[in-house]
């Protein structure tokens, strides 16, 4: 089959039709074209929800301390719920799948950063060294918070990029003291909250139990950071949800049904609900873009109908001179199958290219840091997709093929050859 | 070669059905020349598409070298065809856009043999049929002669056992009917059964044996040495 007379016979007929196989050619391609296009953006859109999402692990869930609005086992509403650090331990050491804890002591009021003639009022946080893990924080310089801060209640500060701009310029603040509302704290390393938009990369952070000790908090915590086990289905999320809320309600005596006792945030629920969204508008997508596939294989298989056609005669001098049935009708296929993979391999190199060209835009906005807020991120095909769109091709030019090749197949070399 | 018996064969025209060979015997040795004449709607290019299995027929029996050509499937049609018949058409028939080399060399491509050996054999043909140097040349740079004479080395190239030529000079002036005929007389004195099929008294009077055809049956076979008297019977009509 695959021999130089046939491609020759294929190349012969292309080229005595050249307008007429490139508009056919066009259709195929243009299907792909779009294709492409579709699942690039859709892509695009995913990882640019996925680039949000990523300022924290997915995985990631919050427990907030309130008030009861539920009265519970004889005890009256409007009570408030007061997280310690028992909660931590128990947290840390309950079996709910949940692998890394932070717990937050909120300092009161604003508190005042001053490093030698340069201050400013920051955001602080405090927080367990497991923050870091859970926050995707990228240290820039130094470390972040460690188990013997927590342990030794150092009085050390992990600051934001920012703040290192606003009070130390070009000094390396790294064993630099600065104070906090006059307590003393040494700088020990610098973040770039990489997820985060630039007001929130001024927050800095310091130990935990430092917190409670300096700032009056006793024991208190006000609420839990934890990552919970990866689970794929949005049930499962919610049942974690649910457990880790019936074992707070029974140590802090309230109704877990009670949202206002104890607020929870589970992310990896919403993001799997979100990535759904995802999965209903590719399968969207594909079913669009095979749509417009199938115009244009329509196309093709009308074009060799009419060329089947045309060539009656010289099908019937083959068929005449010996060609079997099974020979035209490979001719027939090939072309067919040719015409459609070249032209949807041409489709499909410039949609990729048309999307890898709008990702390098992208990159370069993203990169000079004016793509913080674009929702957009790489949108471009991926191998598998790009191999199956080609095997579909290669498929659909053989569909597209098989009328006018069956029909090919039964011309009566009588009838062609007759003189007429 | 070629035996006939009782061979029927009507065509479907809507409601009517056109009884085109009523009962046809016919009987041609190996190594025959042989014409068939008629006027048109006797049957006489029916036998030829009977004869070069291009279609089927009704009833009856035909045996091709002993072979008993029969409901065959178009596959097996089509290789019977290839091993056994060469085929010459009035309009030549030609592909357009082979030259002349690749157009004789096209029966072997169905015999699967490769392209050097199937090219380099073409061009033997085309030596002997005196178009070596037209070898390259597309259909529509040759003359009619040379058409129809590159028709009939692709006839020529499988080896078939018989050449079924069809008004093979239909479409030529009579000096190139002349030289098309005097190649097919030489063809059938290396011992292939020739059979063309015409309506050109003269042409056919240059054959061994003419077998007219009327209403779907035969109503003369005129032999080799009857030509003579049949030339003279044409002439005077």
């Amino acid at each position: 089959m695959f021999d130089i007379d046939v491609w020759q016979e294929i190349f012969a007929t292309i080229k005595k039709n050249k307008l007429r196989t490139f508009l056919t050619g066009f259709s195929v391609a243009w299907g792909i074209f779009m294709l492409m296009i579709l699942l690039g953006s859709g892509n695009g859109l995913q990882n640019g929800v996925r680039t949000q999402f990523a300022s924290n692990s997915v995985n990631m869930m919050w427990l907030w301390a309130g008030e009861t609005s539920m009265p519970y086992q004889g005890l009256k509403e409007g009570r408030s719920v007061k997280f310690n650090n028992a909660d931590y331990t128990f947290l840390k050491g309950m079996n709910l799948d949940l692998e890394l804890v932070s717990s937050r002591y909120y300092l009161p009021g604003n508190i005042v950063y001053t490093y030698k003639n340069e201050y400013g009022t920051f955001e602080t946080s405090s927080c367990h060294p497991s923050l870091k893990l859970m926050g995707n924080m990228k240290v820039t310089s130094g470390r972040f918070i460690n188990d013997l801060d927590i342990n030794d209640y150092r009085k050390v500060i992990v600051i934001g990029d920012n703040v290192r701009l606003a009070l130390f310029k070009d000094v390396d603040p790294l064993g630099e003291y600065i104070n906090l509302n006059n307590v003393p704290f040494k700088v020990v390393g610098v973040i770039h909250d990489k997820g985060r938009r630039n007001d929130d990369e001024r927050t800095s952070y310091i130990p935990i139990s430092t917190a409670q000790r300096i700032f009056n908090g006793a024991d208190r915590v006000h609420t839990f950071a934890v990552t919970t086990k990866m689970v794929t289905t949005v049930e499962e999320a919610d049942s974690i949800t649910a457990d880790v809320r019936k074992a707070m309600a029974l140590r802090h005596n309230f109704d877990p049904k009670d949202k206002r006792a104890m607020g929870s945030f589970n992310l990896l629920a919403m993001y799997i609900r979100t990535m759904k969204i995802f999965q209903a508008i590719k399968i969207f997508v594909w079913i669009i873009g095979i749509g417009t596939l199938i115009a244009g294989i329509v196309g093709v298989s009308n074009i060799m109908l009419i060329l089947v056609k045309e060539r009656t005669r010289e099908i019937g001098i083959r068929k005449a001179i010996g060609a079997t049935p099974g020979s035209v009708i490979g001719l027939v296929l090939l072309e067919s199958i040719l015409i459609t993979t070249v032209a949807g391999y041409i489709g499909l190199l410039f949609g990729i290219g048309l999307m890898e060209a709008v990702n390098y835009g992208l990159e370069q906005a993203i990169g000079s840091g004016e793509g913080e807020r674009i929702f957009f991120r790489n949108p471009t095909v991926d191998f598998t997709t790009a191999i199956t769109a080609m095997v579909i091709l290669i498929v659909s030019g053989a569909l597209a093929g098989y009328l006018p090749a069956r029909k090919a197949a039964n011309v009566k070399p009588i009838e062609a050859l007759r003189n007429d | 070669m070629i035996q006939i018996k009782d061979l029927h064969k009507s065509y479907e025209m809507g409601h009517n059905s056109l009884h085109v060979l009523k009962g046809l015997h016919l009987d041609i040795e190996e190594g025959e020349f042989v014409s068939i004449m008629g006027s048109s709607g006797s049957g006489k290019s029916t036998l030829l598409n009977i004869l070069g299995i291009l279609d089927d027929y009704d009833r009856g029996t035909y045996y091709l070298g002993g072979k008993l050509i029969q409901g065959l499937n178009e596959t097996k049609a089509a290789l019977t065809r290839n091993e056994m018949i060469g085929f010459i058409f009035q309009s030549f028939n030609l592909i357009s856009f082979k030259n002349a080399m690749e157009n004789v060399a096209l029966p072997l491509y169905y015999q699967k043999i490769s392209r050097k050996k199937r090219n380099q054999i073409a061009l033997e043909y085309l030596d002997r049929l005196g178009l070596k140097e037209w070898a390259r040349h597309l259909p529509s740079e040759l003359s009619g002669g040379q058409k129809q004479r590159v028709a009939i080395a692709r006839a020529l190239i499988s080896q078939p056992r018989i050449i079924l030529a069809d008004e093979p000079t239909g479409a030529l002036d009579s000096a190139t009917s002349l030289e098309v005929m005097e190649i097919l007389k030489e063809i059938n004195d290396q011992g292939k059964t020739v059979i063309i099929v015409t309506h050109e008294h003269d042409i056919a009077a240059m054959t061994k044996k003419i077998i007219k055809l009327k209403d779907g049956v035969i109503e003369e076979v005129i032999k080799n040495g009857e030509l003579l008297a049949f030339k003279n019977r044409v002439s005077t009509e």
